[in-house]
């Protein structure tokens, strides 16, 4: 078996990197397959409690790479999915702990059980980033439809680019159909028109996610939620498979006919 | 269209309108490390170099950075001087 490893990026912070990464790991160690959630923000230790795993945590990321545990040791088992295991971030440390080559070195080894090696990487253009980058199959950029998330998008594509770990491929999150059909918000063609990479999914913005992640449980996992199929699709084009995208403005129109029939109690 | 549109109509434009302007020209500036300042010089030096060469309308020439994909080029449009014939 050889895993591929998928890096999870956005430059910016605080667009859903992390969710994401547990997301489509979910959906994918839903599949069947074996899934590794490395989570590569040192210092800010945050994949665990979107996981639902904070209070299994023993050994760390920086105790597998200082050889205070062994590899299995740090691996902890997802609650619900059998073959879902996290890796968390040192907290007590800093991103200099770890090297590009010691994540080169950990992935090589984690590929050879796992079907799926998934990095959720810092924030920023530094080291955290370059040591989520190094190991990578393929690069996830992340961005929300702001200006400023857009254009730290923009510069780290550059970055995997000159990295040689391109072409990146593109989530759109948080898209609000109503402020696009407003034209109060970058639609998802403008978006893909500046950056111009690859699309491989768009999330709405959903309170079902902030939900899931208060109950550290992955939106994935629901089988009648939007969002969730949205991550289930991202995981299944991983794949390679073609899987068409959710029509976000037209969902959205039969919630406002749901709507205007409880309004007006059906006339 | 929209734009001539929002003019005729003194209207403004859509956010998501302005901020796609916006970071069209931003995403050049962070891509090529390129000024506004940096191209005038840019442009300055085309003038006198080529100027050197054949006479060009100089108050028309236009240099710009135009993005292409996830690639940047130089666009200068220097129109030449019609040559005048003497009777």
């Amino acid at each position: 078996m050889t895993g591929r490893v998928v890096t999870v990026t956005s430059g910016k912070g605080g667009v859903g990197k992390t969710t994401a990464t547990a997301n489509i790991g979910a959906a994918l160690a839903s599949e069947g397959h074996s899934v590794v959630c490395i989570d590569a923000d040192i210092g800010l230790r945050n994949l665990d409690v979107v996981m639902g795993l904070e209070n299994r945590i023993v050994y760390d990321l920086v105790d597998i790479i200082e050889g205070r545990c062994r590899l299995k040791q740090a691996m902890i088992r997802d609650k619900r999915l059998k073959e879902m295991y996290l890796i968390p971030a040192a907290q007590t440390r800093d991103k200099t702990a770890v090297s590009p080559s010691d994540m080169v070195r950990l992935c090589e080894e984690l590929r050879i059980e796992h079907d799926w090696i998934l990095v959720d990487s810092p924030a920023g253009i530094e080291r955290g980033f370059r040591n989520a980058l190094a190991p990578s199959d393929v690069v996830i950029v992340i961005t929300n439809p702001e200006v400023s998330a857009v254009r730290d998008a923009d510069r780290i594509i550059g970055l995997i680019e000159a990295e040689e770990k391109g072409p990146a491929q593109l989530i759109i999150n948080r898209i609000r159909p109503d402020m696009v059909k407003r034209g109060e918000m970058l639609s998802v063609d403008d978006i893909i028109e500046l950056l111009a990479i690859d699309l491989i999914g768009l999330i709405p913005d959903d309170e079902e996610i902030m939900k899931g992640t208060n109950r550290g449980e992955p939106i994935a996992l629901n089988g009648k939620s939007v969002s969730g199929q949205a991550f289930r699709n991202i995981a299944s084009r991983l794949q390679g498979n073609h899987v068409p995208y959710i029509d976000l403005y037209a969902s959205n129109r039969i919630f406002d006919r749901i709507a205007r029939f409880i309004r007006t109690g059906g006339d | 269209m929209s734009n001539f549109l929002d003019r005729l109509l003194n209207r403004e434009p859509k956010s998501a309108k302005v901020a796609k302007d916006r970071l069209k020209l931003v995403l050049i500036h962070d891509r090529t490390a390129m000024t506004a300042q940096s191209l005038d010089r840019l442009k300055d030096d085309m003038i006198r170099v080529v100027s050197q060469h054949v006479e060009i309308d100089r108050d028309a020439v236009r240099v710009e950075v135009h993005k292409d994909g996830r690639r940047q080029r130089l666009i200068a449009d220097i129109p030449l001087q019609t040559k005048r014939i003497r009777r």
